[in-house]
């Protein structure tokens, strides 16, 4: 029975607990076992524009913590996946910044050594447990769907990083969806950052990155939306209506974390799924099942 | 940090006229010695990253061919004192796209982190490195939120070690950093 520490990071406990709910519902199904991190701190990913070292260090401090419970990570969020995932092949690869950086975690007691890995939950889905088993799973196929993918950036890339699927043409989400009897339609920039990571410092531009997104996934006339990533989800879900509003447009497309899809078609109900938490009512959809 | 409008059209020869004593001839060899940024010599302005960044598609700013170069020149302070430099969303197109592999949103970065190092900073950051400190998470968690989780039956929330954090700010400098920065 596989078994992960998992890392929820900031965003998902703050505004999308929903993304949670399903996963946790959806992989005690697949029999993987989840343990909760015993203790936390931010993976470091917003402190990176302001001072690398406390980004490698606070990072470096959460994989300290995994390798104390001798287990791997697994995150639901992409930005935590990309910074751990980077932070930990840094430092067992580069000895002078693993170095640097056990010099600081020293004056708290830490020390990496480098015994675990980290992965995310589309790693775990496609690598750990395969498609063969995630397809015996599914009860209800949702053959008459017709979605659309956004995997996001950091679990692809920079592919030298993460080594992971094709960063060009990523193909493990879409057949992840498959797998569900879904049809997973093709669109125009699928690969395209959603904005988010900038929202802060400047809204115009995610917004219009978000609107142009959306176009395209409604021009291939997709019924929903399938994100794996908590900070692109609320890109697309929560700040959907703000788009409409900016740009007099009408979207209304429902946008589903993945383990929300496979729980529909693994039997579960809905509400055990947290749809309703959805900003985009995703009634009209389950009215298709 | 609003976007400047592009409103007075031409730049005037003032702004465009580049000075000997604006140059820092050895700013390169500082950038190309941080983590990532090591191949910063190596760009020949093919515009790759430029013509494949999101973020210059919907802005008149935003250049990473044109940062890079920049830098390459060691106009350091008109690069420290660009609001560009953050609008870089990390989407890591243009590392994977280089044919020279440059690690361009890495010396985006780096750019970055020299500039809170002098003092700036925009706001959003100096929120959540504060959140962070005070809670362990970037965001403050309502309390709503956490009586939510066990009504939906979620485990409670690892805790930080909040002693620990500070003295990790302390001791990578951004304590201090914070103490001091405008944003």
């Amino acid at each position: 029975m596989p078994k992960y520490l998992i890392f929820l990071g900031c965003v998902i406990p703050y505004r999308v607990s929903s993304y949670e709910i399903s996963t946790r519902k959806v992989l005690a199904k697949l029999e993987v076992e989840l343990v909760d991190m015993p203790e936390f701190n931010c993976c470091g990913f917003p402190l990176d524009p302001i001072n690398h070292d406390t980004m490698l260090t606070l990072a470096a401090r959460n994989l300290c913590l995994a390798e104390q419970q001798n287990l791997n990570i697994m995150t639901l969020c992409n930005g935590c996946f990309g910074i751990l995932n980077h932070v930990n092949k840094e430092l067992k690869e580069d000895k002078k910044i693993k170095e640097k950086v056990n010099a600081y975690l020293k004056e708290v007691g830490m020390e990496f050594k480098g015994t675990i890995t980290v992965k995310h939950l589309i790693h775990v889905l496609a690598q750990d447990i395969g498609f063969e088993k995630i397809k015996d799973t599914v009860k209800k196929p949702l053959n008459p769907l017709r979605v659309a993918q956004h995997i996001g950036c950091h679990v692809v890339r920079p592919g030298k990083v993460v080594g992971f699927d094709d960063p060009e043409n990523p193909t493990t989400l879409k057949n992840l969806i498959k797998a569900t009897g879904a049809k997973c339609l093709d669109y125009m920039d699928e690969t395209e950052c959603c904005g988010n990571p900038i929202i802060g410092v400047n809204s115009e531009i995610p917004l219009q990155l978000a609107r142009e997104k959306l176009d395209h996934v409604r021009a291939v006339g997709a019924q929903a939306l399938i994100t794996v990533c908590p900070f692109c989800h609320m890109m697309y879900d929560l700040h959907q209506v703000r788009i409409e509003r900016k740009f007099n447009e009408k979207f209304r497309i429902p946008v589903l974390h993945y383990p929300q899809l496979l729980g529909l078609a693994m039997g579960m109900s809905p509400d055990e799924l947290a749809l309703k938490d959805l900003r985009i009512d995703a009634s009209e959809l389950l009215n298709l099942l | 940090m609003p976007e400047k409008k592009e409103t007075q059209g031409k730049k005037t020869e003032k702004e465009m006229t580049l000075k000997v004593s604006d140059i820092d001839p050895k700013f390169k060899y500082k950038i190309s010695k941080l983590s990532g940024a090591e191949n910063v010599l190596l760009c020949f302005q093919c515009g790759t990253c430029t013509a494949d960044c999101p973020i210059a598609r919907f802005n008149d700013f935003y250049r990473p061919r044109k940062l890079i170069r920049m830098t390459q020149l060691g106009l350091k302070d008109k690069l420290l004192s660009n609001d560009s430099i953050w609008l870089c969303s990390t989407c890591f197109t243009c590392i994977d796209h280089c044919p020279q592999d440059v690690g361009i949103a890495d010396i985006v970065r780096a750019l970055r982190n020299l500039t809170v190092k002098e003092g700036k900073m925009p706001a959003v950051y100096k929120e959540l490195a504060s959140n962070i400190l005070k809670t362990g998470y970037a965001y403050v968690i309502p309390e709503l939120r956490l009586k939510k989780r066990e009504k939906e039956s979620l485990p409670s929330l690892p805790k930080a070690n909040l002693e620990k954090l500070a003295k990790l700010f302390d001791v990578t400098g951004l304590s201090k950093m914070l103490e001091m920065v405008r944003t």
